[in-house]
């Protein structure tokens, strides 16, 4: 449909304007527009300008450093690179499988991240457009203009994404990098003293959740046809399930639907990944452009995150989560939903999930003592997991050598399963409200609602390296020349 | 109620993870009094994409690429104020472990030699600002006002830190908000 405004004809005709940076999402993003003389959109990318060298530099790290360094990755979603990492080195330290009990405390520092996340990009970031209008004065269009048109409703957001961090510290030590998970388990338990006072606010955080996918599925409804076709892409649709079907954002198989609700893979092992995943290479983005090799660049490329999460799997294994799930299932007819604003609907709706599985998990006793790590069991070389972030499924793979450091590292996060469905998103809204239109502030934040729905992890997805062919030069405070870089 | 302006606080993050602007919503129910006394500017949290004028700019990150640097030279212009918030702004962070590797090999490995990779190259567009060979620390480039420890410092440390510059005085931390872990 618009696959060719990736790439414009006689580009150096076109007039270039430019979204830069892309805000109220995380990291370091921007979006170029190539118009022509009457305006109509020639090309349109999001370009991810950033490098973090992550991959690069893990490798010649003692293994046992990793869940530690690479939460650095991202500030919004530690918990789950810290727990992707320990998980796919469980086996490397001879710990596989991790005791229960760690288990369990992996579960909780997990979904309490889910909670933090979903919350953040919901009240912090997002709301805002949805709340105000997407054409809204740009200074009253974030958290401060919520707190003071809607104090209950930022308050609420504040809260759920504090009772996240909460469980966080309570179970890492601290709310952001923190260190909980160890490959093999886990280094604390919890404490009696968290465990009650976490306990006590925990039916709190469930109403508040079910408050959170009211309002979600409100805004939905009372826009239907704006909610279903802003940033409308139809792609497959691919998450990780559990054995029976259910969701889970922990662990399980890779399921894969296509865009009308037949499932096309089933029961994929993520340590497989290579065997059925490419990641293509564009030369305008840090970011690579995964998609199913057996599908093609054109058909293979696919939706990760809540979207895809809350169609993919046959139920969710908490009652009041499934029961908004229904309502939401029901509000597509039956068919699968594609439109990019779907995403904050399932998103809440996830969140109440998370909500109610950290309370029951607060009722064990279980959390408080027993083995936390297992040891001694025969060591692997080459460790591969995958966990459902709060963006999507991310992979971690690492090969270990003889000496303990790390020979390999490869990552794919959840906003780089999300590239292509991004850049079609921002190409379909372009096309439908900025083409032929003299470009106004509101007409551009269009291009970031939805890229915003995503939720996209802007410096997480952008762990390798670049260079261009330029002369950059760097001056000291007192202008005297530190560096001076050619690159050709 | 007073006719002065309030004071306006910008912040970026430049080469970094995010995570100092996330203990900046740690602050929880505090951050709605900080809202209450400053107007944010140019900031991650908002949607204003040019800076004006600023009592505050704090900058998240390390000095990664030519971006960073012109955005962190039109902070110091811009701020009066100008404070170094978490480990990658004050010595590069975790992101400077890549100064020990050549530039060139990691992005032959990473971006054409890897396996699974179609069409391997190294991006090169003109819109992908060029990357600096070395991580560097905020200070290296600018005068830094202040530097805030931590990775990230936590949320009630950026607030004392903030309600301290705020007040007119220099910021003062009790040892258990100083940490640089
Ligand atoms: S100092 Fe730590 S928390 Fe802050 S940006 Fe750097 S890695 Fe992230």
């Amino acid at each position: 449909m618009s696959l060719e405004l990736e790439t414009a004809a006689q580009r150096d005709t076109l007039r270039r304007v430019a979204i830069d940076p892309v805000s109220r999402v995380e990291g370091h993003g921007k979006v170029t527009l190539l118009l022509d003389e009457a305006g109509h959109v020639r090309e349109a990318r999001l370009h991810i300008v950033e490098f973090r060298g992550f991959e690069a530099f893990i490798e010649g790290r003692p293994y046992w450093e990793v869940p530690v360094m690479v939460q650095r990755l991202c500030g919004i979603c530690p918990v789950s690179h810290h727990l992707a990492a320990a998980k796919a080195l469980d086996g490397i330290a001879g710990g596989a499988p991790v005791p229960p009990v760690a288990d369990k405390l992996r579960r909780l520092m997990h979904y309490g991240q889910i909670m933090q996340s979903h919350a953040l990009h919901f009240y912090h970031l997002a709301s805002p457009d949805l709340l105000f209008g997407f054409e809204a004065p740009p200074a009253t269009r974030n958290i401060a203009g919520l707190a003071a048109a809607y104090p209950h409703v930022a308050r609420q957001g504040v809260m759920l994404r504090r009772f996240g961090q909460e469980i966080i510290q309570a179970t890492s030590g601290k709310r952001i990098h923190g260190t909980g998970a160890i490959p093999g388990g886990m280094n604390r338990h919890l404490s009696p003293q968290d465990q009650a006072s976490l306990r006590a606010q925990a039916d709190q955080a469930v109403s508040w959740s079910q408050e959170a996918v009211a309002l979600a599925a409100h805004l939905s409804c009372s826009q239907p046809l704006l909610y279903r076709e802003f940033g409308q892409v139809r792609s497959p649709l691919l998450s990780l399930v559990r054995a029976d079907g259910a969701l889970d954002f922990y662990d399980g198989t890779l399921r894969l639907r296509d865009a009308d609700g037949r499932i096309l893979h089933e029961g994929l092992d993520p340590a497989r990944y290579q065997d059925y995943l490419v990641e293509e290479v564009k030369p305008w983005s840090y970011m690579k452009f995964p998609y199913f090799a057996a599908l093609g660049p054109q058909r293979g490329w696919y939706k990760v995150g809540p979207l895809a999460r809350v169609q993919n799997c046959d139920f969710i294994p908490s009652p009041l989560a499934e029961h908004a799930r229904q309502a939401f299932i029901a509000q597509g007819d039956g068919s699968i939903q594609h439109g990019a604003l779907a995403y904050h609907w399932a998103r809440m709706i996830e969140m109440l999930h998370a909500a109610e599985v950290v309370r029951d998990l607060l009722d064990d006793p279980a959390l408080q003592e027993g083995a936390i790590l297992h040891q001694g069991g025969p060591h692997q070389r080459e460790g591969i997991s995958a966990i459902e972030a709060p963006r999507g499924t991310l992979l971690h793979h690492y090969r270990v050598g003889e000496d303990d450091l790390v020979s390999h590292c490869n990552l794919i996060v959840s906003t780089t399963h999300n590239n292509q469905a991004m850049n079609e998103a921002i190409r379909q809204v372009a096309l439908r409200y900025l083409d032929g239109r003299s470009l106004t502030e509101g007409l551009l934040n269009h291009i970031e609602v939805a890229i915003r729905a995503f939720d996209p992890c802007l410096s997480c997805a952008t762990h390798a390296l670049g260079q261009m062919p330029l002369v950059v030069e760097l001056q000291d405070a007192s202008g005297a020349l530190l560096e001076r870089k050619l690159r050709t | 109620m007073s006719l002065r302006p309030k004071p306006r606080i910008a912040t970026v993050s430049l080469g970094g993870c995010f995570g100092c602007h996330m203990s900046l919503l740690d602050m929880d129910e505090q951050l709605f009094e900080l809202l209450d006394q400053v107007e944010l500017d140019r900031s991650p949290l908002t949607d204003i994409k040019t800076l004006a004028p600023c009592d505050i700019g704090l900058i998240e990150g390390g000095l990664c690429n030519a971006e960073n640097v012109h955005l962190l030279q039109e902070f110091r212009v811009r701020c009066r104020i100008l404070v170094a918030v978490g480990a990658c702004a004050i010595n590069g962070g975790l992101p400077a472990q890549r100064n020990t590797r050549r530039l060139g090999d990691c992005l032959r490995e990473v971006y054409q030699f890897r396996p699974g990779l179609v069409h391997g190259q190294i991006p090169n567009d003109p819109e992908l600002p060029l990357l600096l060979d070395q991580v560097r620390p905020l200070h290296e480039v600018v005068q830094v006002d202040y530097s805030l420890p931590g990775c990230p410092p936590s949320g009630e440390a950026l607030r004392k830190f903030i309600s301290d510059l705020l007040a007119g005085h220099p910021p003062r931390l009790t040892d258990g908000l100083l940490h640089y872990d």
